[in-house]
């Protein structure tokens, strides 16, 4: 019984049935419609080893530090030592950056790594074998990666490498106040444990062979760049003229590298960088970097460089090297146009070397490629397609061999991504297509729900602390602040069940679904207003026209 | 019991006896005493149960009564004059909502000029508001009729007004007869509202309604009405089988023709000018005139019907009232004029006691003398006119308005 | 070459860095409740199918409004509604679009019906319902102003809610007391001189109420809806005349988008334009602090009834808005000092 029919004598009209509204559908007010989307994070986006940011960071938020893990190493096997030495191209792609600063992802990574190690999280078991047997050729975090993959998929695979142990530049390259290598053996041991077949100390010369001989029914090449650039330089001197990449490995393997006094090193990346930190180390005596550029149009990370700062490395930024003389170098000054583009000045100065080191880049040895005819003598990359094959069917390569970005991120994707290619090739299948997803970009959010927080950055030792042994000079952060920092996540371009469309829509027109199911519209009411999709904090709605 | 007391006061306590639970009050001569009176009553716990606002206007003070009568507590106010104005946005509000709120009326003329004094302008500013309007002649009805008026106003979820002349009963001090509760309480059940604001089954009160059913709210609200020209007599009588006196009703015929033919000329008259004009008439028969006096005692709905029953085999109808259109005339005039209509009955206008001006028994006397030159066609008649001023002024005006126009 | 791994002290939790700390309707991650506005069981006391137009500002507000005062009552609770959009939306015949006990009687009376409401309820012993009375701006701080001061000196047992859109707007947006310096307004059209809305006195209705010594006085903003909430529920939870004035875009009277009602209140905000604030018995017992750095600029732009405001030769107004924003900011010490 209503409530009027339960009275008597309720006037006409005057008086009204509550909630009859209902029956009017003001659905048909409306010329936009509101629909829910899933856009790509641009963090995701820029990420090269293709993790799901977002989504390890919203298991984060919630203090769930193993699901976290498990999503990160759906694309990434290596979160510890990636938390480490990735320069992080997702905080630059973070939308976060407009506001408060980016979230600091690459600290959070750390946190779930070292957890993972300190809990000792292990794999899941691989797929059900397939079969097949794959030759990974170079342990580096390329050839890791895919090998990682490969065997998650339930191929056989066997890693050949031609150092006496995994890690590519990870171990021979990297040094280890930034790497530390337990670290980067626990992370390589895990994925070995996987059941993964390794030959270190085998270098690979003719693939042909080793598959004949062995079986393999694909190939995955990742040998990276180890022959380093050189320059020719004026010098009749007894002071030592060495490489950056050898005198660092050389420190890895305790050979004799040949560094005294004052180094001297020539070049502007992330490598001189690290070879002069590394000699600052090893002489106890304060390096020189001399780089052409200006301190603003340097390659090297920002932060390697202010470490490097820090820690006393003497920057001679616009010059070059002249001559090397005994115990000393001659250097040219030069000039910077408004471009930054350096031009040389005529004019000298002279500083004191114990030794020269030339960090000026490095390029592939492709003599495997060369002997498949993949490439030619003086080619310094191989040519790779969309699914990382070579121009051999079978024969796939991936990291700092193919032309990309050079870096352990971009190796690792290479990796995960041949992978995939190799498992659909063994089974005839057509490379897949990449679907193109709409970027949630800044100027989809509505960045007034997310108020300022202080970004979270990892402590240092102090540079003089720190500048007498390859202890790590990064720490990381503490649970809370990992969790802080993931809270920081805006959730760009995926609903993250905040109800502002739910409580904001002025007609009662969004229904909650429950937790974890999100929205869904109710369009018999819904008149189209658009509030719910500008109050969207994160863009997850689109008003598109209605059609009639 | 009998009491000799002031007429606000008796329809004060007759009020109070009928347990009002919310009386809202703002003060305006000649009503105020009345809801003072009710004010002692409550303050002093002898009217337990009610609460009783002093509001900021006699809007707000009929706005209280909406709010409360739609809350479904009876519900109480009085007002007069200047305060029906100011509140009648409300008022007519109360009727369309169906609240069955009583109200006093100390009927007193409206300004401009501003004057205290009684006539019945305030009740007609408000005549079409769809209130149930009663008139009383003497205190001892209105104490009577204010007891029907709660009983009437429930049954029907009408609102009604009780109006009684300012000053002349409202500060008449005279010996009554105050009911009893126990009386009272039989004769006036508890209020039981037809609908009201509960929030166990909710309801919408005071929708908007458009050209699609506003016609058929009024016609309803008519129909409503003209169940209360049922209602009223009867209720009438069973107040009289209770009390043992009889009071309200539609019209009241004041003397029986013992010959069973109607007097020549009936005066029908409105609130307690009747008083003196029984004098004049009764002196009038004993000298073998044929005249009587009508009542009407409701005015909305009009008892056309009853009116009609009343005065049918006179000859000329004479309407005494103390309203007045101007550029027309007299108001109640014109509902019975259009009561009578076809009759055959000549109806007649007089109006008198406008603003205060006594209503002497020299006045009837005039008035009835008057009759057979109205009869020549004359609109209508005021009597005790000053022709004096009225010409001086006149012709003042004329010398400038002539000139204009 | 040995290496070692640093650990250093945790860091205080910081509640804010709940990705969208207590500024979204919910919070998955907060420890704080989530809203009522957020809860699937609110109980939608206006509900869907009103006639408010797309976006509407006031329709929002009551909604939020009177479910939390629903909640915090257990659903005893009678509204009285003062003619305006509001009323006219949401009870056309033969449909309403109230779930509660709901009564419209006159344009400016809904707080003189309301404490005829409260006086019965009370008188019957039921003083477990509550009363609220809302209006527009224009029937509460204009025409129903006179009823508005009684309730409150009479302390009626009632909450008083306006729903202040700056003009009248059911009658096709005129100027009202509330209507602000340079606004177009049906009759405040930008033709003349003076485009727009005289610059007047002004007239702060919540300093009006508190000036009457009423127990609870709060200013809200829709885009604010935690503390709208907050500020029902505090003024639920008190006896007593209590008045909220809540801040709400009309996309039609204002010239907004029907999609940026809660933007446009949100500038308002910021902009110190539209203090929030809350007394108790004529006191300021709170005040919402606001980031330093927006003007009036940005609030005016989006909305096309100022849109002269930013013709060659009116700058002045835009400065005299300003001046009552930058006094508002002095006035209530709004801006956070870092
Ligand atoms: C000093 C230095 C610092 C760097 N710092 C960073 C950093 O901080 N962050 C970052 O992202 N990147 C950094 N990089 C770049 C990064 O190390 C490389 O991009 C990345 O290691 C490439 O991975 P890869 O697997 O392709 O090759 P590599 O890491 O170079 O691994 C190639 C592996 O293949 C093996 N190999 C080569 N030829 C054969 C063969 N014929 N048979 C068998 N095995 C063979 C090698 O021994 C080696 O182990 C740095 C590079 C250098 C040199
Ligand atoms: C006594 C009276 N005067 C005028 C009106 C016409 N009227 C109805 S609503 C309204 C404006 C309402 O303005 P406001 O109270 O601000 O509410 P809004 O529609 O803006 O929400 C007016 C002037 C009326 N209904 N009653
Ligand atoms: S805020 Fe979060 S989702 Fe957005 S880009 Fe940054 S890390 Fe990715
Ligand atoms: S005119 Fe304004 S207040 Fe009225 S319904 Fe439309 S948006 Fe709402
Ligand atoms: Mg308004």
């Amino acid at each position: 019984m209503t409530a009027i029919e339960g009275q008597q004598l309720i006037p006409f009209a005057t008086t009204l049935e509550p909630g009859t509204s209902r029956d009017n559908k003001t659905g048909s007010w409306r010329n936009l419609r509101p629909e829910y989307v899933q856009n790509l994070p641009p963090c995701n986006d820029s990420c090269p080893a293709g993790e799901n940011i977002q989504a390890w960071l919203s298991h984060v938020q919630r203090g769930d530090f193993h699901g976290a893990w498990q999503e990160i190493v759906k694309n990434n096997p290596l979160p510890a030592t990636m938390g480490r030495v990735c320069y992080h191209p997702c905080q630059s792609g973070c939308n976060r950056k407009m506001t408060d600063g980016s979230v600091q992802i690459n600290a959070t990574e750390k946190y779930i790594g070292d957890r993972a190690l300190e809990q000792g999280w292990q794999f899941e078991p691989p797929e059900k074998p397939t079969g097949n047997r794959v030759l990974v050729i170079g342990g580096g975090p390329g050839g890791l990666s895919a090998a990682y993959h490969l065997r998650r998929a339930g191929h056989t695979v066997t890693i050949f490498e031609g150092m006496p142990a995994l890690g590519g530049m990870l171990r021979y390259g990297i040094p280890s106040y930034r790497l530390p290598r337990e670290i980067l053996d626990a992370e390589i041991d895990r994925i070995l444990a996987m059941g993964i077949e390794v030959r270190t100390n085998t270098r690979v010369h003719d693939i042909k062979q080793v598959m004949r001989s062995e079986g393999f029914h694909a190939v995955f090449t990742a040998v990276g760049n180890w022959l380093p650039n050189r320059v020719d330089v004026v010098s009749k001197a007894k002071t030592p003229v060495l490489d950056g990449i050898d005198v660092l490995r050389k420190v890895e393997t305790g050979e004799d590298h040949g560094m005294k006094g004052s180094v001297v090193v020539w070049g502007g990346g992330n490598t001189a960088v690290d070879v002069a930190r590394v000699a600052l180390r090893v002489t106890g005596e304060r390096p020189k970097l001399i780089l052409r550029r200006d301190m603003e149009h340097m390659r090297a990370h920002p932060e390697e460089v202010q470490d490097a700062l820090d820690e006393g490395v003497q920057f001679f930024n616009l010059h070059t090297i002249h001559e090397v003389r005994d115990g000393e170098v001659v250097l040219e000054r030069m000039q910077a146009d408004d471009r930054g583009r350096p031009f040389p000045t005529g004019r000298y100065v002279t500083v004191a070397a114990g030794s020269v080191v030339m960090a000026l880049g490095q390029s592939a040895e492709l003599g495997v490629m060369e002997k498949m005819g993949i490439t030619q003598s003086g080619d310094w990359e191989v040519p790779v397609s969309p699914g990382m094959m070579t121009s051999v069917p079978g024969i796939f390569a991936g990291g700092d061999m193919v032309p990309s970005i050079r870096t352990v991120t971009a190796a690792i994707g290479h990796g995960k991504k041949a992978a995939r290619n190799i498992d659909l090739w063994l089974n005839d299948q057509p490379v897949s297509e990449r679907r193109e997803r709409t970027i949630a970009t800044f100027e989809r959010m509505n960045t007034a729900y997310y108020p300022d927080v202080e970004t979270n950055h990892r402590p240092k030792f102090e540079a003089g602390e720190r500048i007498y042994d390859f202890r790590e000079v990064k720490g990381g952060l503490t649970e809370q602040q990992a969790i802080q920092e993931a809270q920081r996540c805006m959730s760009c371009g995926n609903c993250m069940e905040c109800d502002n469309c739910y409580g904001f829509c002025p007609d009662n027109a969004i229904i909650k679904l429950g937790a974890g199911e999100g929205f869904k519209i109710d369009y018999d009411y819904c008149k189209g207003c658009g509030i719910c999709a500008t109050e969207c904090p994160l863009g997850a709605l689109d008003m598109v026209m209605e059609t009639i | 019991m009998l009491k000799q007391i002031d007429g606000s006061y008796a329809v004060g306590e007759a009020v109070a006896l009928c347990r009002p639970q919310v009386v809202s009050c703002y003060p305006i001569t000649p009503q105020t005493h009345i809801v003072e009176s009710l004010g002692k009553l409550v303050k002093s716990g002898e009217l337990a149960d009610c609460s009783f606002m002093n509001m900021e206007s006699e809007f707000g003070a009929m706005s209280a009564c909406i709010g409360s009568s739609a809350a479904g507590s009876r519900t109480y106010t009085a007002t007069s004059s200047q305060g029906m104005l100011f509140m009648s946005e409300a008022v007519y509000n109360a009727s369309g909502m169906g609240l069955p709120i009583v109200m006093t009326v100390g009927n007193r003329a409206v300004g401009s000029p501003i004057n205290i004094w009684n006539d019945h302008s305030d009740a007609m500013s408000v005549r079409d508001a769809g209130w149930i309007q009663l008139f009383v002649e003497n205190n001892q009805q209105a104490i009577d009729v204010h007891i029907q008026a709660f009983r009437l106003a429930e049954s029907l979820g009408l609102p009604v007004m009780v109006n009684m002349d300012g000053f002349i009963l409202t500060h008449a001090y005279v010996r009554v007869d105050m009911p009893e509760q126990e009386q009272v309480d039989k004769f006036l059940p508890v209020f039981k509202p037809f609908q009201k604001l509960d929030p166990q089954s909710p309801i919408t009160m005071g929708a908007l309604v458009g050209p699609e059913a506003f016609t058929e709210v009024r016609m309803l609200a008519h129909s409503r009405m003209e169940r209360a020209l049922e209602l009223i007599p009867a209720q009438a009588e069973e107040f009289a089988n209770i009390f043992g006196r009889n009071a309200g009703g539609l019209v009241q015929k004041h003397y029986d023709d013992e010959t069973g033919v109607e007097a020549e000329t009936v005066l029908v008259t409105m609130g307690s000018v009747i008083g003196t004009a029984k004098e004049v008439i009764t002196e009038m028969r004993e000298m073998g005139e044929s005249v009587n006096a009508v009542t009407l005692r409701t005015y909305r709905p009009f008892p056309a019907q009853a009116l009609r029953e009343a005065v049918i085999g006179a000859k000329r109808v004479v309407v005494l009232e103390k309203s007045f259109t101007p550029g027309m005339g007299g108001i109640v005039y014109q509902d019975v004029l259009a009561a009578l209509n076809g009759t055959g009955i000549e109806v007649q206008s007089v109006i008198a006691g406008l603003g205060g001006r006594p209503v002497t028994r020299k006045s009837i006397r005039t008035l009835f003398a008057g009759c057979d030159e109205r009869s020549n066609g004359h609109g209508f008649e005021v009597l005790d006119l000053d022709n004096t001023t009225m010409d001086r002024e006149l012709a003042r005006e004329a010398s400038v308005l002539d000139r204009i126009i | 070459m040995q290496s070692q791994i640093l650990h250093f002290p945790a860091k205080e939790a910081m509640i804010i860095g709940q990705q969208t700390g207590d500024r979204t309707i919910s919070n998955r991650l907060a420890d704080t409740a989530d809203s009522l506005q957020g809860a699937a069981e609110r109980s939608n006391a206006l509900d869907s199918g009103h006639r408010a137009c797309q976006g509407c500002g006031e329709a929002l507000g009551a909604r939020h409004a009177i479910d939390t005062a629903l909640d915090t009552t257990d659903g005893e609770l009678v509204v009285v509604n003062a003619t305006g959009c509001l009323e006219v939306f949401s009870t056309p015949y033969p449909q309403s679009a109230w779930r509660t006990p709901w009564i419209h009687s006159l344009f400016g009376n809904a707080a003189a019906v309301a404490s005829g409401v409260a006086q019965s309820f009370r008188i019957q012993g039921k003083e477990n319902v509550r009363v609220i009375a809302q209006g527009g701006d224009g029937g509460t701080t204009d025409i129903g102003m006179g009823c508005l001061s009684g309730m409150f000196e009479r302390n009626e047992d009632v909450l008083y809610i306006c729903y202040n859109n700056e003009a009248y707007m059911n009658t096709g947006v005129q100027r009202s007391s509330q209507t602000p310096g340079a606004a177009r307004t049906a009759t405040t059209m930008p033709v003349g001189e003076h485009p727009g809305n005289r610059f007047g006195t002004g007239k702060s209705v919540p300093k009006i109420a508190m000036a009457h010594g009423i127990p609870y006085v709060a200013t809200a903003n829709i885009a604010n809806p935690r503390d709208l909430e907050a500020k029902v529920r505090k003024a639920m939870s008190i006896r007593g005349a209590r008045y909220i004035e809540v801040f709400v875009p009309c996309p039609l009277g204002w010239g907004t988008a029907s999609c940026d009602t809660i933007k446009v209140a949100r500038q308002a905000l910021n902009c110190g334009l539209t203090p929030l604030y809350e007394a108790e018995y004529g006191e300021i017992t709170a005040v919402n602090k606001i980031a330093p750095s927006e003007t009036v600029g940005a609030y005016l732009k989006s909305q096309r009834r100022f849109a002269h405001v930013f013709k060659r030769g009116n700058e002045h107004q835009l400065e005299a808005i300003q001046a009552i924003a930058d006094a508002n900011i002095r006035a209530f010490d709004l801006v956070e000092s870092k």
